[in-house]
């Protein structure tokens, strides 16, 4: 049901009934690699091509949720997926392996909550009942396609963020128990007319703020009513930028109630720069590292919102601004149930 | 061309520019500088050892010891590059690494291996000179032009 201007409020409990997360060398080296499911030691996954490899962890991500379901590729009724790559080819190529009715999403970095409102909304009105929603970046295809080639020695600035290889799906029924989508505020383009693509984290801050502050009015709550207010990939630079306005707007943010899957999955030793990016990064961090907190009862509620940056190779050589968006999704536990 | 960019901007745009830029973390210059001429100057040393080596070893002249050493630099890079150790190098190193010919063979080098899974002839072919491309269309033509002005001043100043 549409509450406010642009928040959608699921009645009817869209349950997250598993999660399956399946990540690269550089994040199992990272301080949430017992959160996630699959760790791979290898960029290549034994393909001939990186982008046959995303397409590989994608199917690994999707079987790894199925079968936790205890369910069969047969059983998903509709399969919701984007990936950066040209044409969104990964998620395709996947969702021809599972066979399932699909449809393909881009949002860039902000795919994975795209993907989980969308899914939450046809659970919530009836028009399906379980409902596979996924997200995959890997690094060397995201870098072929909108940076320069992953060998090429040019220097990054200490803005630059680091695109993490993973791929998270989660799965949503209208029957089961525990975790549940309750709500989801979907996004307008805000454009502050940042165009270096090395500096995504503030380019995306004043979209990520946009989307919790239209969250926040259009459902009456506050920063009070969340375990914790988690973003995409802002990075460090993009979440004090994105903090800093915050507090400009009025809000009392809680160090401890605001925080960025981009700067959780690597640790600060490791050379990500800004932090984590990617399609991979709000997916994997969300399904794997946050469901698992809410499971062991550390975290409630919590709501996420992911930012993508809605640049292509194409509009930035032409010297296109960088239009960014970011969609929110709220998660609840029911430890009762 | 900064300045006409920022015309364009909105004052909302501009503020929040502004207020992002406070925040953000800035490229150490002068630590970039020094480790740039530390590390060029290095690669360049290196250049005329082995210039020296061919010129000592094999017989070359001063004038003819320049080729066999840019090709042994352009190897040595295009190796590094192949076995993944050339941009950690260059992350750090920066200038230091990208204005010497080195820099030049890892701009092909990378590119060709980044688009070997296209195959050779459009992938490796069709994209080696990506990077490398403008370097050379631009240091041909300006090449062209400096040879030009020298031709008519030569002709007019007898």
């Amino acid at each position: 049901m549409l509450q406010g201007h642009q928040s959608w409020v699921f009645s009817n409990r869209p349950h997250i009934i598993s999660t399956g997360t399946v990540v690269g060398p550089f994040e199992a080296n990272g301080p949430l690699a017992l959160d996630f499911d699959l760790l791979h030691e290898d960029m290549w996954l034994e393909q001939d091509s990186f982008e046959k490899a995303e397409r590989r962890i994608l199917e690994q991500a999707c079987q790894k949720s199925l079968s936790k379901a205890g369910l069969r590729k047969e059983d998903i009724q509709f399969f919701l997926s984007g990936d950066l790559v040209n044409q969104i080819t990964p998620s395709s190529f996947a969702a021809r392996t599972l066979s399932a009715p699909y449809i393909g999403l881009f949002g860039a970095c902000s795919t994975s909550m795209e993907a989980l409102a969308l899914g939450s909304l046809i659970i919530d009105s009836g028009f399906g009942h379980t409902v596979l929603c996924a997200a995959v970046s890997h690094n060397a295809t995201v870098e072929k396609q909108f940076r320069y080639p992953t060998e090429y020695g040019g220097q990054k600035p200490p803005t630059a963020q680091w695109t993490v290889t993973g791929a998270g799906a989660a799965l949503l029924s209208s029957q089961g128990t525990g975790i549940h989508t309750t709500s989801a505020t979907i996004g307008r383009i805000i454009d502050m007319g940042i165009s270096d693509p090395f500096n995504m984290g503030s380019a995306m801050a004043p979209a990520a703020v946009d989307t919790i502050t239209a969250h926040f009015r259009d459902l009456g709550v506050s920063f009070q009513d969340y375990d914790l207010v988690i973003t995409g990939d802002l990075g460090r630079v993009g979440h004090t930028i994105a903090r800093d306005l915050l507090i400009k707007h009025g809000f009392s943010v809680p160090d401890d109630r605001f925080s960025d899957c981009g700067i959780l999955i690597f640790s600060e030793n490791q050379p990500a720069f800004s932090g984590g990016s990617g399609c991979g990064c709000s997916a994997v961090v969300t399904y794997g590292h946050i469901i698992n907190r809410m499971k062991k009862g550390e975290l409630n509620r919590v709501l996420v919102v992911a930012t993508g940056a809605l640049l292509s190779p194409l509009s930035y050589q032409q010297k296109d601004t960088i239009p960014c968006i970011a969609h929110a999704v709220s998660l609840e536990i029911n430890h009762q149930e | 061309m900064s300045n006409q960019k920022k015309k364009t901007l909105t004052p909302v745009q501009q503020e929040y520019q502004s207020f992002a830029q406070s925040r953000e973390p800035k490229r150490s210059v002068v630590h970039n500088c020094f480790t740039a001429f530390v590390v060029g100057g290095t690669i360049c040393l290196l250049g005329q050892f082995i210039q020296n080596f061919f010129i000592w070893q094999f017989g070359f002249t001063k004038e003819t010891a320049g080729n066999p050493t840019v090709a042994v630099l352009i190897f040595l890079a295009a190796l590094l590059t192949g076995l993944g150790v050339y941009d950690h190098f260059a992350q750090w190193a920066g200038a230091g690494t990208a204005v010497p010919v080195t820099g030049f063979a890892n701009t092909i080098a990378s590119a060709a291996i980044e688009h070997r899974t296209e195959g050779f002839v459009l992938g490796v072919g069709g994209n080696m000179f990506k990077l490398a491309g403008p370097v050379i269309v631009f240091g041909v033509f300006s090449a062209f032009v400096v040879a030009l002005i020298k031709t008519i001043l030569t002709s007019l100043g007898g």
